[in-house]
């Protein structure tokens, strides 16, 4: 699923690129396909993310990025209040959450929680993803944010 | 068996004999550069110890410090330089690596005077709670930043909520960390909150930073510096302060404790489990003969972790043990942050805990603890790589 509409956060944080050894890359031009791409190890299949040149339980170099469907639970989350950025200071509370995937190695990422910032976080809860594209950026982006699954 | 005098340790092998810092500021209060600041308080560390300075002949830190070893040394004049040591990653979770580095510079016989310190002006060269200013990010943060998880309040606060979820620890937990700082703070005059005391109102009010962190569970950012010397053991006894000895330190994390974004197995960690561990060992000490601790608090939360990874208490106990009456000098039975810490002394980045556990082994605490023959002192929390030591008097050898 991809979100139509205005973006969860005020445009002007820091937009994410890959490193200029271009580890990260296909991870973000898989967001900006609507894709969730990962790294699994094509011989010993153990699942690796944030990504690595190398696979940490078999030492077989450039594991194969692989698509896996963005859904998990709420490992984590915590509602911020403090604007550390200037883009937030008019923007007021917001909620980031840890989602763990456990049909993937139980690999973890980092998004915001879409809806209402003041609503009850239940660690356990599930979520899926939803892509949110950045395209008046400079450079485009794209994010991976979750929801509540009903 | 290992042959005599043979065994791998800095247990023993070496003293702090000086500690020295400037007045402690708050952020862009600094009225003096951040070398100059680094400059003042080694000055004071010397003169502390009765040695000159011309002596020195090693600098180690940890955090990049911008106050680089070669420019000191040519600002102090000294003889000779033999060892400059940076610690390498984890911020203020190297305030107590940078000593065991220094420590075994000397017991490898690299060096025999040095300087273990940490400069920091957040007013010019820019707050670690604020992140403006970058256009594109990569790496780690490029997986956070963008979701408005920027600075640490947000980096570690998740953490922080997972471990609660865990082990049912609650918000008083917490709480009672920041009123034992606050409540030491008011005896210290260094202390940048000495004269604003904090009680439970306060901070129950208080603003929320990020949810589970209050105001008053975050540092503060500060501008200052703080130095101590370094010598071989046997060079301590002739000098005028009582020696305060090195009886161990650890540094480093467990299995993939690195794994980003917030990908650690173990996640829910203060990342000592492994580190503890290997102090205890070095020190032949175990948390029961502790008698004082300085854990440094980039937020409540990390020291609760931290705390309970060095033995202190179960997780599960973590409500019961945390009081601000079992936190506090003299009478509690494990006073904490005796000089207020980063919380209410200065965010001397943990460093300052360095020179309050040496302080608490001379006896010149301004909140003494009835134990303290031996001070532990546990770096920054969450981080990796991580690390900690523990001191102790003569007495402990």
């Amino acid at each position: 699923m991809s979100i139509s509409g205005p973006t969860y956060l005020p445009a002007g944080l820091p937009i994410p690129v890959a490193e200029p050894d271009g580890l990260s890359a296909p991870y973000w031009e898989g967001l900006r396909r609507n894709r969730l791409l990962v790294q699994r190890c094509r011989h010993c299949q153990t699942w690796q993310f944030g990504p690595e040149w190398i696979c940490h339980h078999c030492h077989a170099f450039d594991p194969d990025w692989t698509e896996i469907e963005p859904r998990g639970q709420i490992f984590s989350w915590e509602r911020a209040w403090h604007a550390s950025h200037a883009a937030l200071r008019q923007h007021g509370p917001y909620i980031a959450v840890l989602v763990e995937l456990p049909q993937t190695g139980h690999i973890r990422m980092v998004g915001n929680l879409l809806g209402d910032p003041m609503q009850e976080v239940r660690i356990g809860a599930s979520v899926a993803g939803a892509f949110e594209h950045h395209d008046n950026a400079h450079p485009t982006f794209s994010l991976l944010q979750w929801s509540l699954q009903r | 068996m290992p042959r005599p005098g043979s065994e791998r340790t800095l247990r023993g092998r070496v003293a702090v004999i000086g500690i020295g810092e400037t007045e402690y500021y708050r952020h862009g209060a600094s009225p003096d550069p951040e070398f100059k600041l680094a400059l003042k308080a080694i000055l004071a560390a010397c003169a502390d110890a009765g040695i000159d300075p011309r002596e020195i002949d090693g600098f180690s830190s940890y955090s990049d410090d911008r106050s680089e070893a070669s420019r000191l040394a040519t600002a102090l004049g000294t003889r000779q330089l033999r060892t400059a040591t940076m610690q390498w990653g984890g911020g203020g979770g190297g305030c107590c690596a940078a000593v065991a580095n220094a420590a075994a510079s000397i017991v490898s016989g690299l060096a025999d005077c040095v300087v273990v310190f940490r400069s920091l002006a957040q007013g010019q060269y820019g707050r670690f709670g604020q992140t403006d200013g970058i256009s594109t990010i990569s790496g780690e943060k490029a997986y956070l930043m963008p979701y408005g998880v920027l600075a640490p309040p947000q980096r570690f606060a998740m953490r922080v909520q997972r471990y609660m979820h865990e082990h049912g620890v609650r918000q008083e937990a917490m709480r009672a960390i920041a009123l034992a700082s606050y409540h030491h703070a008011q005896a210290n005059p260094r202390a940048v909150m000495h004269g604003k005391p904090l009680d439970p109102d306060k901070y129950d009010a208080s603003r929320w930073i990020v949810e589970p962190f209050h105001l008053y569970d975050c540092c503060m950012e500060n501008d200052g510096a703080a130095a101590i010397v370094l010598v071989p053991e046997e060079r301590a006894r002739d000098l005028r302060q009582k020696p305060a000895y090195l009886l161990g330190a650890a540094v480093g994390s467990g299995y993939r404790a690195g794994a980003i974004p917030h990908n650690s197995p173990l996640y829910a960690s203060a990342n000592f489990e492994t580190v503890a561990q290997d102090l205890y060992r070095m020190a032949r000490v175990g948390p029961a003969d502790i008698g004082v601790v300085q854990a440094y608090e980039n937020f409540t939360g990390g020291v609760v972790m931290a705390l309970a990874e060095h033995g202190f208490f179960e997780p599960a106990e973590a409500n019961d043990f945390l009081t601000v009456e079992n936190l506090t000098a003299p009478s509690g039975p494990l006073p904490l942050n005796t000089s207020g810490g980063n919380l209410a002394e200065c965010y001397m980045h943990g460093f300052e805990l360095v020179l309050e556990a040496v302080r608490q082994v001379r006896g010149t605490s301004t909140s003494q603890a009835k134990r303290s023959d031996i001070a532990l002192v546990i770096g920054g929390p969450m981080v990796t790589p991580a690390s900690n030591l523990l001191l102790g008097s003569e007495a402990t050898l």
